[in-house]
């Protein structure tokens, strides 16, 4: 079957659909759904400074893209990038060159914020000290608290991340088979209310487009480099759950798009009954948290 | 038989199949996690092929 609107070869059929779009009529509705969520949830606003953070693979070039693009057409938004480098010898060498150069060719400002400089260790030189703890747990930690930081140096008003609908459907489905509920009522297509200052908001704009959209409109855009996965990949958990949610996908077209639209519509009763923890300051570093010593904080300790 | 390069292997196979669909099938590939081309360009499931086709086919799951 060919494309539905112009009759062409088609590149994809879309998500639990009969339909087939070519490249340029997917290009057209794969923005269009990206700045129809941004709408929607009013994940960007006039004057917002938006912070992608960009890790060179195929997501976070193709979010970079897109918002680009719409800064370019409504000139009140800016956009730079921020890159966060772990240390990951053969693995993020590759991808911070990717993002370079990428960034070069579409006049994007690129910030780097790396793990040796702001905490004196590369993840690799953590791991090999510490060989019991897993790597992406650390990394994870240290990553969130860096894109935070490095975005409120930076004036930044939003935080942007190329999380799509299959990463928020394996997160939902984790955190409700580990019973931890109070960290789903912190996830949605938008995070933080923006009302701390110590906090920039997070928004996730390819929120209701699948890992295989965006691959594909990555591909089409010449975003796609060679495969390339990190050396430590732990999160063996995380896996088990995506070739769950994938398996039952094939077999059940629409169960991702089903489990992240129900999500939707309880997360408001959701947000009311988490709400109201006060968010005090880490006794050692000064930046937000939830108790004492700041997570970042417990963790340098306990590698060290 | 038509050529199927699996990237994310990095191997290469023949298969008996006349659409990408039978790839799919009797390489046991979920099509949720891949995207495939024939000469560089995209196709879809149901796209024909013929024995002298070569198909690269593409993870969509990034790593970290
Ligand atoms: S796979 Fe784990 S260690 Fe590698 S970049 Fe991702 S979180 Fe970090
Ligand atoms: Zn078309
Ligand atoms: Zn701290």
């Amino acid at each position: 079957m060919p494309c539905k609107f112009c009759k062409t070869n088609p590149v994809i059929n879309l998500p639990n659909s009969e339909i087939n779009l070519c490249k340029s009529c997917f290009i057209k509705y794969f923005e269009k759904k990206a700045i129809k969520t941004i709408k929607q949830y009013k994940l960007i606003e006039k004057n917002d400074h938006v912070m992608v953070a960009c890790s060179g693979g195929k997501d976070s070039l193709s979010l970079l893209y897109v918002l680009n693009k719409l800064s370019l057409k409504e000139r009140k938004i800016k956009v730079t990038a921020l890159l966060i480098d772990e240390g990951i010898k053969g693995y993020r060498d590759d991808s911070i060159k990717d993002a370079k150069k990428f960034c070069k060719e579409h006049k994007i400002k690129l910030h780097i914020a790396s793990y040796k400089k702001e905490l004196g260790k590369t993840l690799d030189q953590m791991k090999s000290q510490n060989p019991n703890k897993i790597a992406c747990s650390m990394c994870g930690v240290f990553r969130r608290s860096l894109l935070n930081k490095s975005s409120r140096e930076l004036k930044a008003t939003k935080l942007a991340t190329g999380h799509n609908l299959d990463d928020e459907a394996q997160s939902i489905l984790m955190n409700q088979l580990r019973n931890n509920i109070a960290l789903s009522s912190r996830m949605g297509p938008r995070t933080g209310t923006g009302k701390d200052p110590r906090f920039i908001p997070r928004i996730k704009p390819f929120y209701f487009l699948t890992e295989k959209e965006v691959a594909t409109y990555a591909f089409l855009k010449g975003l796609i480099s060679k495969f390339n996965e990190c050396t430590y990949n732990e999160d063996s958990y995380r896996f088990e759950i995506r070739d769950l949610l994938n398996n039952l996908e094939q077999k059940y077209p629409g169960t991702k798009h089903s489990l992240v639209a129900s999500f939707i519509e309880i997360l408001p009763t959701l947000k009311k009954s988490f709400k109201g923890k006060s968010i005090g300051i880490c006794k050692t570093c000064g930046e937000p948290t939830s108790s004492n010593i700041c997570k970042v904080c417990n963790l340098t300790k306990e590698i060290n | 038989m038509p050529t199927i390069f699996l990237e994310k292997e990095d191997v290469t196979k023949t298969v008996d199949a006349t659409t990408l669909k039978e790839v799919y099938e009797k390489l046991n590939i979920n099509s949720t996690t891949v995207i495939a081309t024939k000469n560089d360009e995209l196709i879809i499931e149901s796209t024909k092929l013929n024995s002298k086709d070569k198909i690269k086919i593409l993870p969509v799951i990034s790593g970290g």
